[in-house]
């Protein structure tokens, strides 16, 4: 019985593993290797350039500049991404009105269903400058002064897409802080009340601690969020990737690179470095991040 | 890693050395199959399918089973052709024919660098199908076969023939009096009359700089003549600095300084911006011959668009004036490794027949390159504008190679253009970033260089 058990299991494990090999794992292997060498991504030949590619990378002014505008999104979207989904959470878990609370769970999530093209196009259409609704909000609170062209402004366009962003992903970690805080026992937020703590402080103290563990996997999946962008990027700016190449981000540079250059060799050490950094983020993030696990006992 | 990485990783699976033995077989030729075709080889077409449709290639593949009944024609009308064709091509086993058109086309530098484009000379040195006492090559309109043309070899031929200049209503200007310009000079005193009306004399679309790319480099042509233009393709030191070249980013700078273009219109898109024209909010917009089928939809009756070359810089230049510039789009190629290579040329032999030209700019509103195609055809106000300034033109119709052979230098043109049309660079300082584009394009020994 035993044996059936485990024949039937890989059985079923396998077809699906196989599958994620040939079409996930061994791509990447294979762009390791592409990243070595000057394909175009037409010819049947690829020759071996060493490390060539990778050398090229810190001279190209653009692929730097991406670096920068993903370097400004790391520190920007989810700090205030989490800040936000954080106060937003808390305020919903204080509440009497139980059904209210869900209510506005559901629609703190509608972003999450639409997908990112959507949610670029739509955003487009708010900051175009003629009849998009920010400038039209604007003209009617009396501030036609502050109409701008927000997608075609160097200054302002990495910040409209990053606004987008976050607006696209503070209901997911709302939900998700939600329900982290709502199994935290009564009895212990009872009794942090009954010692006089206030609000702010059994935020910090208790709750902030016994959620902590969900804060961390946001920090590193917004962190990875953060080092892509390119649907956006590509679909809402000016270019794409401007105006003037501020808002090019790594994504961008390396999709132009294969597909609009032919530099598939090149594409792929963006990549490769791509992966590296991600890799390290990752680690970086819960290395700094941890802190000693509080036990509910 | 984006998806973009995976897929070009996944095209990578098959990046080995092929063999390179001539394939395809090859029929007896005779008059009525001069190039030789076997009778009854399948043939197999890969079309774009976009604002033109593909009745047209649908129509040449008619044709060609009429001739060869025993030959099954396996048609394809796709988008994102590279998408589609790019692991065909690097495995060495393409479609006999192929429309690289659209966005998502395999970049056609790339292509023929990699060899993997058949040489089509035996084609246009072939009977033509109307008057077989002409060569194919002399029933297209003129440039069609320099355009693709790369080193002495030509490769593609394009079936529609664009020409870039500016569009206006007709019926706006019979209504205010206005006519067109002749000169640049005369363009910036009629925006400031029109701008006293309420409407923006100019509007682009700015969110793709390279639209208003295209009057600006016409009026350098028309100021520096076909040595400036060569120069610029030809990556010659200090060639974007130039006097006509300056002139002419001077003389787009104007509208900027001269407060003609509609606010906001640096964050428009095509779309929006052309449909803010089509309404009437400006007079003037920038824009290839294509602009009246892709406005169709939203056109309002009675509008009469017509499109005009852009104005002379100056009295003195040094192209007649009307000179316009012109390309034609629409690549058909012929693989290298194609199955079947003499029925794929003598696919396009037919598809360049009048017969199957004309039916092309009657559905695809769109002028085509075969000459006398659409002679007795009534045409739309639009389409008729922009034969008329193809007729005015005669040979004075000049193209730039550059955006074809060196995209990063386009985009470094493209960005500057539009700093320039925001006035966050002057022309001397956009002249200058160009410059050194152009420069690092021309040191980087990785690009493959061309000459004309």
């Amino acid at each position: 019985m035993r044996h059936g058990r485990y024949r039937f299991l890989a059985g079923a494990m396998i077809p699906p593993l196989l599958l994620y090999g040939v079409f996930v794992l061994s791509p990447y292997a294979q762009a390791f290797y592409l990243a070595f060498t000057d394909w175009n991504g037409l010819s049947g030949q690829a020759n071996l350039v060493g490390l060539e590619n990778f050398g090229k990378l810190w001279s190209d002014p653009l692929f730097l500049a991406a670096l920068r505008h993903n370097g400004l999104m790391l520190l920007v979207v989810p700090l205030v991404t989490i800040g936000l989904a954080l106060f937003f959470a808390a305020m919903l878990g204080t509440g009497e009105k139980r059904r209210a609370a869900s209510a506005y769970r559901i629609v703190y999530f509608f972003p999450q269903l639409l997908s990112v093209a959507i949610i670029a196009v739509l955003w487009q259409f708010v900051y175009t400058p003629n009849s998009g609704l920010l400038n039209g909000l604007l003209s009617g609170i009396g501030l036609p002064g502050l109409r701008r062209s927000w997608l075609a402004e160097p200054d302002l366009a990495i910040w409209a897409v990053m606004a987008t962003m976050i607006w696209a992903a503070v209901g997911f970690y709302v939900v998700l802080f939600s329900a982290a805080m709502e199994s935290i026992p009564a009895d212990v937020l009872e009794a942090a009340l009954l010692d006089g703590a206030g609000r702010m402080t059994t935020f910090r103290r208790i709750t902030l601690p016994l959620v902590w563990d969900s804060v961390q996997v946001a920090w590193i999946y917004l962190g990875v969020a953060a080092l892509d962008g390119f649907a956006l990027v590509q679909i809402m700016t000016v270019g794409p990737g401007g105006p003037d190449n501020s808002t090019e981000v790594m994504g961008l540079s390396l999709y132009r690179n294969a597909f609009t250059y032919g530099k598939f060799g090149y594409a792929s050490a963006m990549g490769v470095a791509l992966f590296f950094l991600t890799l390290t983020l990752a680690v970086l993030l819960l290395r700094v991040s941890r802190r000693e696990r509080v036990e509910l006992s | 890693m984006g998806v973009a990485g995976v897929a070009g990783a996944a095209l990578a699976g098959c990046v080995t050395g092929g063999d390179d033995g001539d394939t395809g077989t090859k029929g007896d030729k005779s008059a009525t199959n001069p190039l030789g075709v076997p009778v009854d080889a399948p043939l197999e077409v890969v079309i774009f399918k976009g604002g033109y449709g593909d009745d047209y290639a649908k129509q040449a593949g008619s044709l060609y089973t009429q001739k060869y009944p025993k030959a099954a024609i396996d048609h394809k009308g796709i988008q994102r052709v590279g998408d589609v064709l790019q692991p065909r091509f690097v495995a060495d086993t393409p479609p006999d024919v192929v429309d690289n058109s659209g966005a998502g086309r395999l970049d056609l530098a790339t292509l023929v660098a990699s060899k993997k484009l058949k040489d089509l000379g035996e084609l246009l040195d072939s009977p033509s199908v109307d008057d077989p006492s002409k060569k194919v090559r002399d029933t297209l309109l003129p440039g069609v076969v320099e355009d693709g043309t790369f080193d002495g070899s030509v490769q593609v031929l394009n079936f529609s023939s664009v020409l870039w200049g500016v569009w206006y209503s007709k019926s706006l200007f019979a209504k205010n009096g206005w006519t067109f310009p002749t000169t640049w000079e005369e363009m910036l005193t009629l925006g400031d009359t029109i701008k006293k009306t309420g409407v923006a004399p100019w509007t682009w679309q700015g969110k793709y700089p390279e639209y208003m790319n295209d009057p600006l480099q016409s009026l350098a042509a028309k100021a520096g003549g076909m040595d400036l233009v060569k120069a610029i393709d030809n990556l010659e030191p200090g060639a974007w600095q130039s006097a006509p070249m300056l002139a002419a980013a001077e003389a787009i700078h104007q509208l900027v300084v001269r407060g003609h273009i509609m606010t906001g219109s640096e964050a428009l898109s095509h779309t929006e911006a052309q449909n803010a024209w089509c309404k009437g909010q400006a007079a003037f917009i920038p824009c290839g011959s294509w602009l009246e089928g892709e406005q169709q939809a939203v056109t309002p009756a009675g509008f009469d668009m017509v499109m005009a070359a852009v104005p002379a810089l100056t009295g003195s230049d040094k192209l007649a004036n009307g000179a316009v510039q012109g390309a034609s789009s629409e690549s058909f190629l012929v693989p290298a490794k194609a199955k079947n290579p003499q029925g794929g040329l003598e696919y396009l032999r037919l598809l360049f027949s009048k017969q199957v030209a004309r039916g092309f700019a009657e559905s695809a509103k769109a002028l085509p390159v075969v000459i006398g195609a659409t002679d007795g055809l009534t045409l739309s106000s639009g389409l008729s504008s922009v034969a008329a300034a193809a007729k005015a033109a005669g040979p004075n119709v000049f193209t730039y190679r550059f955006r074809t052979w060196y995209a990063p230098l386009s985009k470094a043109f493209d960005d500057a253009t539009g700093e320039l049309l925001t006035n966050r660079v002057n022309p001397a300082q956009w002249a200058e970033r160009i410059q050194k584009a152009a420069d690092s394009v021309a040191k980087d020994s990785s690009i493959v260089k061309h000459k004309r």
